[in-house]
């Protein structure tokens, strides 16, 4: 398996530098009015409320404990991304073109030694231009008792992932898990079916614009909306 | 895949992109055989479907089988067959109903999908420290029950599954007991919702002490019974041993965690490497083997059960200790604001607090209102909290927007990673292996499929 030739994706220039401005406050979408109320006299005066949807920020070094061990030993493979430290736990952004060799060194480095990857979890950031799906594996070192985050994120438009089972042969059924849910190709998967849905499933369920559907209701006209369009909380 | 012929109800052909497949429902293997003796390029590699409703699947699994004789050469998982979408519906369901959800997927360990649920929500929320001291013990106490229920059922399936049928009636008849507990404690056998983010459901009910008291004392008796029916048994070691052979470097490989890996001799238990709900405080230690094999495996559960047992003493003893204590966080923006009580028409909201709310006070009726209709936000992040669920690491990647509802919960279920293991276990060995090889694993088709 080849290291990826996608190192020209129109996603490069934006949102991918280092993290060298202070307090980088990332705000991915917004959060407008209150109580979900849509299309309809509001009289209330909160339905103008805008609240942007701030996510944790870049870290600074140092990023205390043995964090900055870790970030040392994978600054000699590639340029360290944006860094998150978030209640306890690191998250180590990185480009798609490096999460090969990001996983690789992670895996074999002994200062390093991520033995397991738990896990591929796909997310779908609608509002996160770009890079709206992600791909985020979490992995443990057992030699040193560590655990940390890898993150990936890639356009919509091209969502394509280099596979990590040559890695991890653990990714197999949770990189097409991903796959099934939420689209993301991963290239070199020796065999990227879909997992959970049937076979010949339209559309990749888990994404946030996929459509639900509602419930006919045979009353006076009357349906039920799908779950994404009822009044709710927002 | 272009013709289908199904003139012959027993043996219909395709034409795929590998040749001719014949597909055999019924009548003598030689007859089929012998039919088909006349027709050009046929080699006999035999595929069997096993399931997805065979009884030895744990549930709806399917096994595809490429056979020689009784030999396997290839095995493949198809699975999906229990995907209810979990995850997704979460999405539009409160943070404290998630709980709701997250207890059905693996539904022989409910409280620990709770618990790891509830553990990064709140490690999101920032309240880990104010957690009481007695929500984490009874955490702790339901958790190490029900690590014994699932284990029995893990045994006793896995016994029937070989023709070991008193294996499962004992298995059942202790588990029973558990589930009895669980009832008394939670109000409900299975799918409980009982873990909640900030602490547990409601305070343990008058006499669940002695009752779980009683039942540490009954499994003492009960549990050299396994021991004794099958530790030295000349025909269940013969079933298990060396069968779903997979090492150290094999385990870390696929992924699989548990009792397959401690199996092989690692001591790696979440509850002592990552410590949660006070676990660094109860004296236990990690059961292991060194024979890689289903026999290991099943001597691990075990052992574990006595462990289990141990940390349910303990913790019932500090349960005695902290009677009246509260069980669930301090904050009122976060607590489910009544207590639960047993009323005429089943379990309801306490009458003392509808009392409270509807006769007493405006502000109280709000907050219940806003709290168990709109809930609580959860700061905008990421989480994951694993633990050590019966079948090996449980953790629950929980993503929030900063919204009243999880932007996104995954789930990396034991049961899902390490069934990828169904391959290497049983590839090379018999037919009749592959069901030892499989129940070893213990695979939960709801946490599989979620």
């Amino acid at each position: 398996m080849s290291d990826e030739d996608k190192t020209t994706g129109p996603d490069q220039a934006d949102g991918k530098t280092p993290a060298t401005t202070d307090e980088e406050v990332r705000a991915v979408g917004a959060r407008t009015g209150m109580f979900g109320v849509r299309g309809s006299g509001d009289t209330s005066g909160y339905g103008g409320l805008v609240a942007p949807i701030v996510y944790p920020g870049a870290a600074q070094r140092p990023f205390g404990g043995w964090f900055d061990e870790v970030a040392d030993a994978l600054e000699t493979v590639t340029s360290l991304g944006r860094v998150v430290v978030h209640r306890g736990e690191i998250t180590f952004h990185v480009r798609r073109e490096d999460l090969l060799a990001t996983a690789r060194h992670l895996r074999d480095d002994p200062r390093l030694r991520f033995e397991l990857l738990t896990g591929v979890s796909g997310v779908h950031y609608p509002d996160d231009a770009g890079a709206e799906l992600h791909a985020v594996y979490h992995l443990l070192s057992m030699t040193h008792n560590r655990r940390i985050r890898l993150e990936v994120g890639v356009p919509d438009a091209d969502p394509h992932l280099p596979s990590v089972v040559a890695v991890y042969p653990t990714a197999d059924w949770h990189e097409r898990e991903t796959w099934d849910m939420f689209g993301i190709v991963f290239d070199g998967h020796p065999a990227l079916t879909r997992i959970l849905m049937p076979d010949d499933w339209p559309g990749h369920p888990q994404r946030k614009d996929y459509p639900l559907g509602g419930i006919p209701v045979e009353y006076k006209g009357g349906t039920i909306p799908p779950p994404d369009q009822r009044r709710s909380y927002n | 895949m272009a013709t289908t012929d199904n003139n012959d109800v027993y043996a219909g052909t395709n034409e795929t992109t590998e040749g001719k497949v014949f597909t055999v429902t019924g009548r003598d293997w030689d007859e089929i055989v012998e039919g088909l003796s006349g027709v050009e390029g046929v080699e006999e590699r035999v595929v069997v479907n096993m399931g997805p409703q065979h009884p030895s699947t744990h549930g709806v699994l399917r096994l595809i089988l490429e056979i020689e004789g009784e030999t396997v050469t290839e095995a493949r998982c198809g699975i999906g067959y229990l995907h209810t979408g979990i995850e997704k519906n979460m999405e539009f369901r409160s943070w404290v109903q998630g709980t709701t959800f997250v207890t059905r997927m693996d539904y022989l360990s409910p409280f620990f999908n709770e618990a790891t649920y509830c553990l990064g929500v709140e490690r999101l929320l920032d309240i880990e420290d104010q957690i009481p001291e007695k929500a984490s013990v009874m955490r702790v106490l339901l958790m190490e029950l029900n690590r014994i229920s699932s284990h029995l059922v893990c045994i006793a399936t896995g016994g029937m599954e070989i023709g070991a049928l008193t294996v499962m009636t004992i298995g059942f008849r202790e588990r029973e007991l558990v589930l009895d507990l669980f009832e008394l404690i939670t109000g409900l056998r299975m799918n409980h919702a009982f873990i909640r983010p900030g602490g547990v459901a409601q305070d343990l009910p008058v006499g669940a002490l002695d009752e779980i008291r009683g039942f540490v004392a009954l499994m003492k008796k009960r549990l050299p019974e396994y021991a004794a029916l099958c530790n030295a048994n000349p025909i269940f070691k013969a079933r298990l041993e060396g069968v779903g052979h997979l090492e150290l470097d094999g385990c870390l490989a696929l992924g699989l965690t548990g009792p397959p890996l401690r199996a092989t001799g690692y001591p790696w238990d979440l509850r002592k490497s990552e410590p949660y709900c006070g676990y660094e405080t109860y004296d236990f230690d990690v059961q292991t083997w060194d024979t890689c094999d289903a026999y290991g495996r099943f001597r691990v559960r075990l052992n574990e059960m006595w462990e289990s047992l141990k940390i349910v003493e303990q913790a019932a003893e500090r349960l005695a200790a902290l009677e009246g204590a509260p069980v669930m966080v301090a904050d009122k923006k976060i607590a489910w604001p009544s207590q639960l009580a047993i009323g005429s028409d089943g379990m309801g909201n306490s009458l003392d607090h509808i009392r409270h709310i509807m006769g007493e006070s405006m502000e109280a009726l709000i907050h219940h209102f806003k709290l168990v209709t709109e809930g609580f936000r959860v700061p905008p992040g990421q989480a994951y909290v694993p633990i050590e669920s019966p079948r090996g690491e449980l953790g629950a990647h929980v993503v929030s927007d900063g919204g009243t509802r999880p932007f996104r919960t995954h789930f990396r279920d034991p049961s899902f990673t390490n069934l990828q293991a169904t391959s290497v276990m049983s590839e090379g060995g018999q037919v009749a292996d592959v069901i030892v090889a499989i129940a070893s694993i213990d695979p939960v088709m709801g946490g599989v499929d979620r």
